[in-house]
């Protein structure tokens, strides 16, 4: 397996699974294989990005389907994980989505403790975003959600 | 001034046993799984103890035995249930130090803050909750002159709870003061940051509530938290975190239609209008106290003022005051009760806040003061510090926008009342606000005008027992620390009684 990161610098840009997700958000490699290995525990996966308190600002990793999308979520896009028959899906509520949609997203892992009820925190890891904003060009190519 | 020896060396005031299991039905049970995680003190990231990994089969187990207290403890009289809150107190206040020396090891917090504060706190609410249920009344209404309506309040029976790891006991008393008061048996997870202090303070109080009344299964939120939040075995689930896994628990609530309460973030503004400058005297001092409070408890709290609006008119001069006010707050090492900022209560949530600060930076926010992380030497240098950072920027920023929960302040300039309003209430939260004036009409009106649940004026971070504690907007649903509170463990039972002897006529 790829060596996990102890970095947590959210602003370093990371190297993503080319193909694996859209414009807006993609995996690293870790995260990637991650996703194989928890998908083997509990099934196909899905992500919403949490907002903010104690354990916040953090992408929330969940059994698909166990966190009930709607009317006030945004779907950024399906992520796509070599070995995974489903594409995870990755959600963030509309009125966050405000102040990030100029950023693009990079899912990725380090060592450390998950929180909340995401699903790699009992595995000694846990996912976090590294992000960059878009430049001019990008936001135009990219349109509305 | 007094170091309290660490926990683990001969002459500390407290001892951590190296493992703890599930406390359930009253007596301590090992998981059904046999497996543990390490538990570190953030003051040296050491592990100093292993706790239980709880599972389903573990909730299950804590639920049975909660299931088994529930009819008894929801009959015994409020007087003797009011009576075994008091003792609970009265234990905890003999065993002050024990308990706030456990609570600043296993969280990182400044001894100074659980000594006068964090445990005198939880001391008082569990008296201002046996108070409260002693004086509770029912109510009937006179329908007409045979029929009655009579309300009285019952227990919901068994109730979850999952606490967060800022106040790991206190937060714990909030929750469970008002639940046991109104006669309600309790499964409880605390957060697996900080799993062990519960268990020093079970050590204490544990034997004075029947068996099964009162039930902790430690564990991680998709193991532990998830099977209790999502079973349909509780009546109803109480809930201190962020806003995602709130949605995701008022989801799984919606399933088995019980009642929810949440406590989430916060982006909490503090305001400080010119007139605060007016003269240089014992208010101005107590408002640059104001300034430097989102250091309390390393700002690990959902109401840390983290964004301070200061009005154009003294901005310069207030702000450079205000953060050498910020300077003086003295960190070191938390068993010493000169430390005025301990630790950070995770690792990952150090990471997390040094990762805000580089946020900040490049969003060109400019550093005041701090902005790294602090090495204090020795034993230490392997803890979870931070400097208390102060940002200057703008309300548009993501520091000024996303809840950071560390001491990192972020500085903004207001022009006039409206400006003021209108950046105050440019968030997503609504929970704790500041209002700083020697102008009472200002203050009136900015208290009621900010959306938030909690607006201090003229003081902040004040927690008493009689002041309702809540959230407006995504900061979360219900009131904690208020006699109102018993409400959201209490069904309402109405008794329609007829006094009359003759057919109602109908048939």
């Amino acid at each position: 397996m790829t060596e996990i990161s102890t970095s947590t610098d959210v602003t370093e840009q990371v190297a993503e699974v080319p193909g694996s997700g859209t414009g807006r958000v993609a995996l690293s490699p870790q995260a990637s294989e991650l996703l194989v290995q928890l998908t083997d525990i509990h099934g196909p996966l899905m992500f919403h990005q949490s907002g903010g308190c104690c354990d916040g600002s953090a992408p929330m990793c969940y059994p698909d389907g166990d966190f009930k999308i709607g009317g006030q979520d945004v779907h950024l896009g399906d992520l796509t994980v070599e070995g995974l028959e489903k594409p995870i899906g990755f959600y963030m509520s509309a009125s966050q989505f405000e102040y990030w949609k100029h950023t693009h997203l990079t899912v990725d892992v380090v060592k450390g403790r998950g929180s909340g009820f995401s699903v790699e925190a009992p595995e000694g890891v846990r996912f976090i975003i590294r992000s960059r904003l878009f430049t001019d060009d990008e936001v135009r190519d990219l349109g509305d959600l | 001034m007094a170091i309290y020896a660490a926990p683990g060396s001969a002459d500390s005031v407290v001892t951590f046993k190296p493992r703890y299991d599930h406390y359930i039905g009253g007596e301590y049970v090992a998981p059904a799984k046999g497996q543990y995680f390490e538990n570190p003190t953030p003051q040296t990231g050491q592990t100093f103890t292993e706790v239980a990994r709880g599972t389903a089969d573990d909730i299950e187990k804590a639920l049975d035995a909660a299931e088994g207290a529930a009819p008894a403890w929801g009959k015994t009289s409020v007087g003797e249930r009011a009576n075994i809150l008091n003792k609970m107190a009265d234990r905890i206040e003999a065993n002050l130090e024990k308990i706030a020396v456990a609570e600043s090891w296993e969280n990182g917090k400044a001894v100074r803050e659980t000594l006068v504060a964090d445990i005198p706190l939880a001391i008082d609410h569990l008296r201002y909750f046996s108070g409260a249920i002693r004086a509770q009344e029912g109510h009937l209404s006179q329908i007409d002159e045979d029929t009655i309506a009579y309300h009285f309040h019952e227990p919901l029976g068994v109730v979850g709870q999952i606490i967060p790891w800022n106040f790991p006991i206190l937060m714990a008393i909030w929750k469970l003061a008002p639940a046991l008061a109104a006669g309600n048996a309790v499964v409880l997870k605390p957060a697996e940051q900080t799993p062990a202090s519960i268990h020093v303070l079970m050590d204490v109080v544990g034997d004075l509530l029947p068996p099964g009344v009162l039930n902790i299964v430690n564990g991680f939120g998709v193991e532990a938290g998830k099977p209790l939040a999502s079973s349909p075995r509780i009546r109803k689930i109480a809930f201190t975190g962020e806003t995602t896994t709130g949605r995701l628990i008022s989801q799984y609530a919606s399933e088995n239609l019980i009642p929810v309460t949440l406590e989430l973030g916060g982006k909490s503004p503090n305001i400080f209008f010119d007139d605060v400058a007016a003269q240089q005297d014992a208010f101005y001092d107590k408002a640059l106290e104001g300034f430097a409070m989102f250091a309390l408890n390393q700002g690990e709290v959902c109401t840390c003022p983290s964004r301070a609006l200061v009005q154009g008119g003294i901005y310069d001069e207030f702000v450079a005051q205000g953060v050498k006010r910020a300077e003086q707050v003295k960190t070191g090492n938390p068993l010493d009760t000169d430390t005025m900022m301990g630790a950070q209560a995770s690792n990952d949530q150090l990471e997390k806040i040094l990762s805000y600060i580089d946020i900040g930076r490049q969003e060109g926010a400019k550093v005041l003061t701090g902005g790294e992380r602090a090495d204090l030497g020795g034993d230490l240098s392997g803890g979870y510090y931070v400097q208390p950072t102060v940002f200057e920027g703008n309300n548009s920023m993501r520091i000024f926008q996303e809840e950071i929960f560390g001491p990192v302040l972020s500085v903004a300039r207001f022009n006039d009342y409206e400006d003021a309003m209108k950046q105050a209430n440019d968030t997503l939260y609504g929970l704790g606000a500041g209002v700083w004036s020697r102008d009472t009409n200002t203050a009136y009106r900015a208290g009621r005008d900010i959306q938030a649940g909690r607006v201090w004026v003229n003081n902040y971070h004040a927690y008493p027992a009689h002041a309702a504690f809540g959230g407006y907007k995504q900061s979360g649903i219900g009131r904690e620390n208020h006699k109102m509170m018993l409400d959201h463990y209490q069904q309402t039972k109405n008794v329609l009684q007829s006094y009359s002897n003759n057919a109602q006529g109908f048939f």
